[in-house]
């Protein structure tokens, strides 16, 4: 069972994708988990033919059990890896993303429903029944919200370990944007609507260059030590609109161009909020941006996803009055700030990305 | 084209970006981001959704005028004609 996350110690296998002798080769999707905030498509990272299916759809398992047998062409058949006892049912609430969905439209706390799915899961149609009962005899006092969904248990846990953990410190810095946004209005007026750039793509592409000046911040803190990245895998939190969010990664992000980050951050966003994302996309962030311009936030202090060890955030686009070579004027000014782990790095190092970030986004058309 | 076609063409792009909200109940003249919570990449993905409902181009000059029901309805109207 692959850990898709921080916070992930249990995952229910949905469905197999593959069957015992297909060939499979590194990025083919193999089957789909469920994990308490999405169902993921796992994808294999070797090549070579399926050899044993260990575990059965319905099935919830710890993190690090056995799931599957794949063998490398020509490598003998092995011997049965024993598969730990699925957990018992009754250890959580089960509920699946759409009758999560509903029970929230529906006003149901789903603490009272009972589950008739697999593994007492609780499934559309109970919360129908739930809902329905509700209208028949209204409670005398309302509902208390569902705090126990999933969602919220697992960023929860993600968060709590990483304020337990992580000796965060901030740092902050405005920027000019005016060159930025400039540069963005010229190439969207030679775009169609449907391939415009939007800001947050720039924001995207001169942090991940602005890595590569300062290294460190791009990297893993595992076993007391700092583990160096050379992949730039941005992390970018996306909101769901059923409420939680979720982080997954934008693979090589520095490799890619604006019009190339704009498709993949398109497709992620869609998945994301359809539940299709892949496993290497929820793990494999190496650092995350997160970015509350949209809901009115001027500035935003954010909490590290371990391992990573840092977090770079965008608040609001604001004009602002703007000193230069003596004159006064107003530009359009965002507020970067960067929460990074000491353990890691120190306000030096990260003083010198921020200067490194506002320098890339200087040269927007060098993007 | 005419308003209500208009209307209709824009509460269906709607949809497609919040099918949970119950659009034939918002007011014309309340603001569409902050009633659908619609974030800047839902905001593109409704001009595209237009693009190709009603063939209109709408450049990116023009964003801050279309803060509501009424503003979309109008605007298009406008190019339509």
């Amino acid at each position: 069972m692959p850990s898709l996350g921080a916070d992930m110690e249990e995952g229910t296998l949905i469905e197999w994708s593959v069957k015992p002798g297909d060939r499979v080769k590194r990025g083919d999707i193999i089957g789909v988990v469920r994990t308490e905030k999405a169902d993921i498509e796992v994808e294999v990272y070797h090549d070579g033919v399926v050899d044993q299916l260990l575990a059965k759809a319905g099935e919830t398992l710890p993190v690090g059990a056995v799931i599957a047998v794949i063998r490398e062409e020509g490598e003998a058949v092995q011997a049965t890896p024993s598969v730990p006892a699925p957990i018992p049912p009754t250890a959580r609430l089960r509920v699946s993303p759409l009758a999560r969905r509903m029970a929230q439209e529906l006003g149901v706390d789903l603490g009272h429903v009972q589950g008739t799915g697999p593994q007492a899961e609780i499934t559309k149609d109970d919360v129908e029944r739930a809902a329905a009962a509700l209208k028949k005899a209204p409670a005398e006092k309302p509902a208390a919200p569902d705090v126990r969904t999933g969602m919220r248990r697992a960023i929860a846990a993600a968060m709590a370990r990483s304020n337990r953990e992580i000796p965060h410190y901030y740092l902050e810095t405005k920027i000019d944007l005016q060159r930025t946004l400039k540069f963005l209005e010229a190439e969207n007026q030679k775009r169609s609507v449907k391939d415009r750039l939007l800001s947050v793509v720039v924001l995207i592409k001169a942090v991940a260059q602005a890595l590569h000046d300062v290294p460190e911040l791009n990297a893993y803190w595992v076993d007391d030590q700092l583990q160096l990245k050379e992949a730039v895998h941005i992390g970018f939190a996306i909101s769901l609109r059923q409420g939680g969010l979720v982080v997954p990664a934008i693979l090589d992000a520095d490799r890619k161009s604006l019009d190339e980050l704009m498709q993949a951050l398109r497709d992620l966003i869609t998945r994301a909020r359809s539940g299709r994302l892949r496993s290497s996309e929820i793990t494999d962030a190496t650092v995350t941006i997160t970015n509350l311009g949209d809901l009115g936030v001027e500035t935003v202090h954010g909490v590290i996803y371990p391992p990573q060890v840092a977090l770079v955030g965008f608040g609001r686009i604001i004009e602002s009055p703007w000193a230069e070579n003596g004159m006064l004027g107003i530009r359009p000014v965002v507020s970067a700030t960067l929460a990074g782990d000491h353990r890691a790095t120190d306000g030096h190092r990260g003083a010198q990305f921020l200067t490194a970030l506002n320098q890339h986004l200087q040269e927007p058309e060098k993007l | 084209m005419n308003e209500p076609d208009i209307r209709l063409a824009v509460i269906k792009a709607l949809r497609k970006i919040a099918p949970e909200a119950n659009l034939d109940q918002i007011p014309s003249d309340e603001n569409l981001r902050e009633a659908l919570d619609i974030d800047s990449f839902d905001f593109l993905n409704l001009l595209i959704g237009l693009h190709e409902e009603l063939n209109v181009e709408i450049p990116e000059s023009d964003y801050g005028k279309l803060r509501t029901l009424a503003d979309l309805v109008s605007y298009l109207s406008d190019r339509l004609k």
